[in-house]
């Protein structure tokens, strides 16, 4: 069998490659019930209460030092500054105060989005501190070390505390580990900082971190050794080299990030925010110059009229709301367990265009599973099930299990438990023999012994009991290898003399919805690359069945690095998943790295997202998010721009109204709205409302459904293109509607 | 009717062999000897490879070279032989026809017939209707460049793409249109001024001159600059119908031809055809409004007249002069057969928002391209991120420093126009220009005059150079701030043109694939439209309100 047994003693699944998607972790997700439906970019609930608890927040960053940063928004702040000047000159004025009053809640409505974005975050990071409780660290002393150094490592088998035993401690507190320091920790403490494990194993629950309640392995050696500060040690001992600073930890970076605190734009919104910038001054010439024109017409403009226009025709919209889309999609990444390092790495998992996926785990189940029995020399098959059922009854590995499964739904046959055999003897799987089976004695003291395990352990057994593999059945072992499968054969010693049986086809079983999955990607136009250590043959049969576009075959670190590089090289983006230390060159080459938490602090540190759920299927989604956030920036920033058709609809006839010479433009007053400053005061109530309106879209972002670009374009266009031409028609009318009647407006 | 669809099957018929010529002459690494002889005396070599900053030092040196030349013609034009006795031309003049001519924008504060004589008109302001012509289409192609070629900064030659232009296209080009115009009735000699009685016992002058091939580069070149003041309603410059169709045909063959080009230069010949389609789609789209404002007019003079005939000639037409007004304001030509300011007021809002829209429809020569390209960049990087990438156009990334120049392009003319309007509207002297000021005292001369200010500098900012009539647009002050605005209208533009065909020839091409934008499909050529339509709109629409909307619904 091609399965290695683990040897601790420990209870729990050793290690969850390849769990599922699950539901978020309680502690740290936001509101619960927002399950992620494998699959699909979901959206999180969003409360309206949060609304009201980030106000104090959104008053906060009126600040102007803060507002310059936005500059869209800064134009809006001075702009309600003048309009209240101005109101203040001519107090008796309602309409000066109204237009400054919804001009400040213009402002504040933008802060508010910001402050909901980032509050989801902050609660998050709470949640994280709690975790990083001051811990004291057992650290070991000069001696501590040597003693160490001659001890033998990466044998889990070692007693426990043995090698170290002897080594003098002392109490620290956790911030005051420096890197290389050694520590120790038994089942009780918490791990005072990020480091490697250099000796002993335990298991640890990661929960803090994770949420996920299962206790995970750690222990020297190999692509398991990596601790994170915060996390429990529940059993045994371990001895820890410190690898992070204190402040520096993982903790720390996850704290920082989920708060914001190391938010940096993203290229594309550095990008967005010149265009926005360059739009808002044109509308300003616009403005500015409107006045000498109006002057010209006989019709000079009231400065709050102006200032009213300005901030309606100016890409509030999405001025106000883009820090918030950034924050969230960074947000939504984190509901789904996977730390994004950089807002700079989200963007790019929407422009990957090659995706390297691990088979196992990804898209096949971790483990193989029989898929028939073949057999050989005429033997009856309901022979061959028994036989292959029997001698797999010892046998706890998943293989194993399969088996009887499968012999139980196609042969009907139950299986049976070790009780039942009466005086059978089993002979469990072992990586020595890599072979089970059992011996049942018969009533007449003759032993029927039967056996099943790899090709050739069995062929083994069955020539040094004197029988011989018939050429049939070897053709059959060597067409399932050929096929991509694993034979095992069944061989049988009873009265009748030793002799194989058949041979059980192990298949790579691939995930259910893989091939909708990748034709999806293609869709999409992104390839999928399937990267495993197996020989091409068997490669090329998973890669059909599977529908990826390529594989990588047989892969070595370094083909990996050069399979990256050459996408590169033609322009591709690449995303990728990893965690052992050897994968790190290649994480970090990509351009969208996901570590598995699970992995070497090595891994974690050269790729620049963290899956804490260590599922490599995630990379699926962690593109969609990345396609969400950039489709959602778009649509809103369309829909801003086509807002501002009706706002001048609604405000030059307003604005010349009852002019001399000019009366055609009440023409243009297509909504008919009822007086000059109900329709003034209607658009910047309408541009005010429509930020509120949006920020649940923004937070949750646009619906994503994978389609073609122009399947995608041509229904987005329709949404937020011509939606945001026409929204603002019936908005406007229906809020002068309401305007008008409060008496002495109409 | 029939004339659109003549004219349409005609610019068909040369799509394709006139763009893909255009294509190999650029592409080609031969030089012809002429060519030879002229990189020999201007001591370039043609073959050397520029960056954006050496192309742009090119373009501008070369141009700067070129005001020089004619502001210092003019001035001295009383000392040089062929002067038909004008007198020198006063310096704001002289400094704004130069810069007029040379940024193919062709406004003319003066009338030819009046103030020219033949060495100024063919020898300088003729040679600059080539010439400017031809580094627009030099810009172009170096845009176009950017876009195909990676991991490179070079833009190619200018000295080559300029002489090129001449030697291969504009000349070939015109001597074939100046010989159909000839036959069509246009007159070609240097004979003086013929002075003849009328009937009402009056006398009129009557110029001879080198018209027929002034007239084919005004149109081919998207000049525009008339060699007499009524320009293309003139029967020597424009005798007929069909002079009349060939010269709308000649305007909009480069242009539109030129999309082939950059479709055929970049590999893919449907992204021109998108560009192309976006063009027809605005440029088919005002002709229906502007046959349908003008011809159904209300008011019962222009009812009984079957449309509005005022300002326009019999000989074309209501059909024929709606044709003309709508080709050469959404090039940058300029040249006109009927007067735009008696237009009906929505008529003269259309040749204003033509303008307005950046002479993208099809636009100059060279410069509608690059304009329509700069647009592409914006509405790809608006829409782009809806379909779930960070934009990119042709396969090349739209990021930060790309759209900073993209936008600062899209800054310029609105700055330029609305600037340079509102300080005429604010200041006090200017306004008496307007001719009818006396009219209506009480504000000014109304809408209609407001318009003709703002009509000035869209088509002085634009590159246009068509005048909306009724300004007396030779003052100091007009010929300062329009000879400005057309100086800056025209080479600050290029400047982030080829700015940002430096930086995208920089890039690494990014594979087309089914997530990829398809820019060259019908959907993204409408959104195209749109967002022309929008942007323009948006930033013009209090300026349109208070001009033509006005007139046209009061």
């Amino acid at each position: 069998m091609n399965h290695v047994e683990t040897t601790t003693d420990l209870p729990e699944d050793p290690m969850p490659t390849a769990t599922a998607t699950r539901t978020p972790r309680g502690g740290l997700a936001g509101p619960p019930g927002q399950a992620a439906q494998p699959g699909r970019v979901t959206s999180g609930l969003f409360d309206p209460g949060q609304l009201l608890r980030s106000l104090p927040d959104a008053f906060r960053k009126l600040d102007p030092r803060m507002m310059v940063k936005a500059p869209v928004m800064f134009v809006v702040e001075i702009g309600s500054v003048l309009t209240t000047a101005l109101a203040v000159t001519d107090p008796g004025d309602w309409f000066g105060w109204a237009i400054a009053g919804w001009l400040w809640l213009t402002v504040l409505f933008a802060n508010l989005a910001e402050a909901v974005a980032e509050g989801r975050g902050k609660a998050q990071a709470d949640t994280l501190r709690k975790a990083k409780t001051d811990t004291v660290a057992r650290r070991l002393t000069s001696g501590g070390g040597s003693a160490l150094a001659s001890a033998p490592r990466g044998t889990s088998s070692a007693p426990r505390g043995t090698s170290t035993a002897g080594a003098a401690e002392e109490q620290v507190p956790g911030t005051e580990l420096r890197i290389g320091d050694l520590v120790v920790c038994e089942a009780g403490d918490i791990i005072p900082g990020d480091g490697d494990v250099v000796d002993g194993v335990a298991s640890v629950d990661e929960s803090a971190i994770t949420g996920e309640s299962a206790p995970v392995i750690r222990e020297s050696g190999g692509d398991r050794s990596a601790v994170t500060g915060g996390t429990k040690v529940l059993s045994d001992r371990i001895v820890i080299k410190i690898t992070t600073k204190p402040g520096e930890t993982f903790i720390d970076r996850m704290i920082r990030l989920v708060e914001g605190a190391a938010r940096q734009k993203t290229p594309n919104e550095i990008a967005l925010n010149i265009l926005l910038a360059s739009l808002t001054i044109v509308f300003l010439l616009a403005v500015v110059t409107l006045q000498p024109f109006a002057a010209y017409a006989g019709a000079k403009q009231d400065m709050i009229v102006l200032a009213a226009l300005l901030v309606c025709l100016i890409p509030t919209t999405i001025g106000a709301l883009l820090s918030a889309i950034g924050i969230a999609g960074m947000d939504r990444l984190v509901q789904r367990n996977v730390l994004a390092m950089s807002g700079r790495a989200v963007e790019a998992a929407g422009d990957v265009s090659t995706l390297l996926l691990d088979k196992t785990g990804t898209i096949t189940l971790g483990d193989r599973q029989a898929a028939e029995f073949v057999v050989v020399d005429g033997v009856r098959e309901a022979e061959l099930a028994d036989a292959a059922q029997l001698s797999s009854l010892a046998d706890e590995t998943p293989e194993g299990r399969s088996i009887v499964v499968l012999a139980k739904e196609r042969y009907g046959l139950r299986a049976r438990h070790e009780g039942e055999l009466g005086q059978a003897e089993f002979v469990p799987f072992t990586a020595q023999t890599r072979m089970s089976g059992v011996d049942l004695p018969d009533d007449d003291g003759a032993v029927r012994r039967v056996r099943k395990g790899a090709a050739a352990a069995v062929t083994g057994w069955v020539t040094e009991r004197g029988g011989t593999v018939s050429p049939d059945a070897r053709e059959k072992v060597d067409g399932i290898s050929a096929a991509g499968g694993t034979p095992l054969l069944v061989a049988v010693d009873d009265l009748d003399g030793p002799r194989v049986l058949g041979v059980i086809y192990l298949k790579d079983v691939v995930k259910e919805g893989m091939r909708e999955r990748f034709d999806e990607l293609r869709r999409m136009g992104i390839k999928t690359v399937m990267i495993t250590g197996d020989n091409p043959l068997t490669a090329k049969a998973i890669a059909d069945e599977a529908g990826v576009d390529d594989f990588l075959a047989e892969a070595t670190p370094e083909d990996k690095m050069a399979l990256i590089k050459r996408e590169q090289a033609g322009g591709k983006l690449v995303a990728m998943t990893g965690d052992g230390t050897n994968d790190a060159p290649a994480l970090a080459q990509a351009d969208v790295g996901v570590a598995m938490n699970t992995g070497t602090s090595a891994a974690k540190e050269a790729g620049n997202m963290v899956d804490l759920d260590s599922n490599p299927t995630k990379l699926i989604e962690i593109v969609e998010i990345g396609k969400q956030l950039l489709i959602t920036r778009g649509a809103l920033t369309t829909f801003s721009i086509a807002n501002d058709v009706a706002k001048y609809f609604a405000i030059i006839p307003a604005m010349f109204a009852g002019v001399a010479g000019y009366e055609g433009l009440d023409t243009l007053n297509v909504m008919h709205l009822a007086s000059s400053q109900s329709a003034i005061l209607s658009a910047v109530i309408f541009n005010a409302l429509i930020i509120i309106a949006l920020v649940p879209l923004s937070l949750k972002g646009v619906r994503y459904r994978p389609m073609s670009a122009d399947k995608m374009l041509r229904r987005n266009l329709a949404i937020y293109g011509l939606g945001g031409l026409i929204a603002p028609f019936i908005g406007i009318k229906l809020i002068d509607l309401l305007i008008s009647l409060i008496p002495g407006i109409g | 009717m029939l004339q659109v669809l003549a004219l349409v099957a005609a610019l068909a018929l040369v799509y394709r062999p006139l763009g893909d010529y255009l294509a190999a002459v650029y592409s080609s690494t031969r030089h012809l000897r002429v060519e030879k002889w002229i990189y020999r005396s201007i001591g370039a070599n043609p073959s050397a490879e520029m960056r954006w900053p050496a192309y742009l030092r090119s373009v501008l040196a070369f141009s700067m070279a070129g005001v020089l030349f004619l502001y210092l013609l003019q001035r001295i034009q009383d000392v040089l032989p062929l002067s038909l006795g004008f007198t020198s031309i006063s310096p704001h003049q002289s400094f704004n026809t130069a810069a007029s001519f040379v940024a193919n924008t062709n406004w003319q504060s003066y009338s030819g017939e009046q103030s020219m004589g033949h060495l100024v008109q063919t020898g300088g302001l003729a040679v600059q209707n080539f010439v400017s012509a031809a580094v627009g289409m030099a810009v172009a192609i170096a845009l176009v460049r950017g876009f195909a070629r990676t991991r490179t900064g070079d833009l190619g030659n200018f000295w080559a793409d300029l002489v090129r232009g001449l030697i291969r296209v504009l000349i070939p080009m015109a001597i074939i249109g100046a010989i159909v115009l000839v036959a069509c009735g246009a007159i070609q000699n240097f004979s003086g001024i013929h002075e003849l009685g009328q009937f009402n016992g009056g006398s009129q002058h009557i110029n001879g001159g080198a018209v027929a091939s002034q007239e084919v580069i005004k149109e081919l070149g998207t000049n525009g600059g008339g060699y007499f003041n009524a320009n293309s309603a003139h029967p020597f410059e424009n005798p007929n119908g069909l002079s009349n169709l060939f010269e709308i045909f000649l305007i909009l063959v480069i242009p539109f031809s030129l999309t082939r080009t950059f479709g055929t230069m970049v590999g893919n010949a449907r992204q021109g055809y998108a560009i192309l389609g976006t063009m027809g789609l605005i440029w088919i789209g005002f002709v229906s409004l502007m046959m349908w404002t003008e011809f159904h007019h209300g008011g019962a003079a222009l009812q009984e007249a079957g449309g509005a005939m005022e300002g326009k000639e019999t000989r074309f037409g209501i059909g024929a002069s709606a044709l003309f007004s709508v080709s050469t304001t959404l090039t940058s030509t300029g040249a006109v057969n009927s007067f735009h300011s008696s237009n009906t007021g929505f008529g003269g809002g259309l040749d204003l928002l033509g303008m307005m829209l950046g002479e993208i429809a099809p636009g100059g020569v060279g410069s509608g391209l690059y304009g329509m390209l700069i647009m592409a960049v914006i509405a790809v990087f608006i829409a782009g991120l809806m379909v779930g990438r960070t934009p990119e156009y042709l396969g090349k990334k739209i990021g930060t420093r790309e759209i900073k120049l993209a936008a600062c392009y899209i800054l310029i003319t609105p700055a330029l126009v609305l600037g340079f309007t509102a300080l005429s509207m604010g200041l006090s002297t200017p306004p008496d220009s307007m001719l009818n000021v006396a009219e209506n005292s009480v504000h000014g001369s109304g809408a209609h005059g407001f318009s003709e200010v703002l009509y000035a500098f869209t088509s002085g900012a634009n590159n246009n150079g068509s005048a909306f009539g009724g300004l007396n647009a030779n003052t100091q002050w007009y010929n300062t701030t329009i000879g400005l605005a057309m100086l800056l209208g025209r080479f600050l533009p290029m400047v982030f043109v080829l700015a940002l065909a430096g930086s995208l020839a920089e890039q690494q091409g990014v594979p087309k694939t089914a997530g990829t934008l398809r820019t060259e499909k019908p959907l993204f050529a409408g959104l195209l439209v749109g967002a022309i339509l929008i942007i323009t709109g948006l930033t013009y629409f209090p300026a349109l309100a208070l001009g033509p909307m006005a007139e046209g619904l009061a």
